[in-house]
């Protein structure tokens, strides 16, 4: 067999190309994406066809699928606020040092009467917490004793306030839910209730995006929108 | 003055390997690429109906039996529903089950709903102004999931009128006989 000898070239490739690459890459993520926020517990969002967007400055219920209420609100300086009032109207006597760990956290899940302590907590101690917490009592009745839900919104619906980027104008802050899919009906059942014995009849919920089915109202409806 | 010769003098342009450059690049994009979002949260918009204490039954409105579909939805993402308001023990409606699916799911079954309403306008049934009405009756069983998932296909279908209102106790023995008569 005739021995066909290849030549040995040397296998140098120039990597300048592909830092290219990286760092491209690298530079696209860095500027349009931002760090995901923290979650006081995870939550497995159901999926819908809307497409809305929910402007900064709302208040967040979050419900996991044991049925356990959390509550935040996204405008560090209303959370401020927030809380202050929360310390005067419930005579908590919190420290500078608590109000910090509540507006840099990521939402509360305890009754009032424990929430001096949860505050006090290092942010790690306070996920620990989070996963064996009762959550805030929430139930269908109308007092603000026991259903503590109904005393959170109640203090920060008028503080938080959403300001449109293009107007300028500033509007009451929306009430989204975060709830789990797995959740049940009568958990969600005492937080609509609750929003409901407030007044409060307008509300979200967050939801994944669901591809419209093809051949549906909604679709058509659709397709006529853009062909306008 | 002392005077640095290099002998011999570098012939070559010093040549840097990059591919340390190139792995730290990567690691840097996989960390970005775990720990940010591009887009914003999804949100679904939700209207109850307005509940105001003071109104009297007589003031509410009526819906009409010929328009209304009832949705019960169950464990299991299971749903029943039937024709009319449910509101008469004595004449009980004809009570079935479908899912959740893109055929022959409840889809379809708002469909229907939609043109048999439309088909009882242009018989002379029912007004011109009169709609298709969905009430949704969670019972405790039922997921939220399910319940996004029903409201969902009202925009999916465009119904244009719905309501999520609470389970009867008359509903509640529906889907109890229903499943007690199918054993599984």
């Amino acid at each position: 067999m005739p021995k066909i000898k290849l030549p040995r070239k040397s296998t140098h490739i120039d990597m300048t190309a592909m830092c290219d690459v990286a760092f491209l890459l690298l530079t696209f993520f860095m500027l349009a994406t931002k760090f995901k926020p923290e979650e006081p517990v995870q939550i497995v969002q159901p999926a819908s066809t809307s497409t809305k967007n929910i402007p900064d400055g709302y208040m967040k219920i979050t419900l996991d699928k044991l049925g356990r209420v959390f509550f935040d609100v996204d405008n560090k300086v209303q959370k401020e606020e927030l809380i202050q009032r929360i310390n005067e109207g419930k005579n908590l006597g919190l420290t500078e040092a608590e109000v910090k760990s509540f507006v840099t956290g990521s939402g509360v899940g305890v009754p009032f009467s424990q929430l001096k302590q949860y505050l006090a907590l290092t942010p790690a101690q306070q996920t620990a917490f989070d996963k064996t917490t009762r959550g805030i009592p929430t139930d269908t009745t109308e007092s603000f004793e026991t259903n503590e839900l109904a005393y959170w919104l109640d203090a920060s619906r008028f503080i938080v306030k959403s300001v449109d980027h293009n107007t300028g104008k500033e509007t009451q802050g929306r009430i989204v839910i975060k709830a789990d899919g797995d959740a049940k009906y009568p958990d969600v059942s005492k937080v609509i209730g609750t929003l409901g014995h407030l007044g409060i009849f307008k509300f979200s919920f967050f939801t994944d995006l669901k591809g419209i089915p093809p051949g549906t109202a909604l679709a058509e409806s659709g397709a006529k929108q853009d062909a306008e | 003055m002392a005077e640095i010769e290099v002998k011999g003098g570098k012939k070559h342009a010093p040549r840097i390997d990059l591919t340390p450059m190139v792995d730290l690049g990567f690691l840097l994009i996989t960390f970005f690429m775990l720990t940010t979002t591009m887009s914003k949260p999804k949100a679904m918009e939700i209207q109850m109906p307005f509940k105001d204490k003071n109104l009297k039954d007589e003031d509410k409105n009526k819906v009409k039996k010929d328009e209304a579909l009832t949705v019960l939805l169950s464990k299991d993402h299971r749903i029943y529903y039937y024709n009319g308001i449910g509101d008469d023990p004595t004449n009980p409606p004809q009570v079935e089950v479908t899912y959740f699916k893109d055929k022959d799911g409840i889809r379809d079954v708002l469909i229907n709903k939609k043109k048999s309403v439309q088909d009882l306008i242009s018989k002379g049934v029912l007004n011109a102004q009169d709609k298709a009405i969905v009430l949704i009756k969670p019972d405790s069983n039922s997921t939220t999931e399910d319940l996004i998932s029903i409201l969902d296909e009202m925009t999916i279908n465009a119904i244009p009128v719905y309501a999520v209102v609470d389970i009867t106790e008359v509903d509640q023995d529906f889907i109890k006989a229903t499943e007690a008569a199918n054993p599984q």
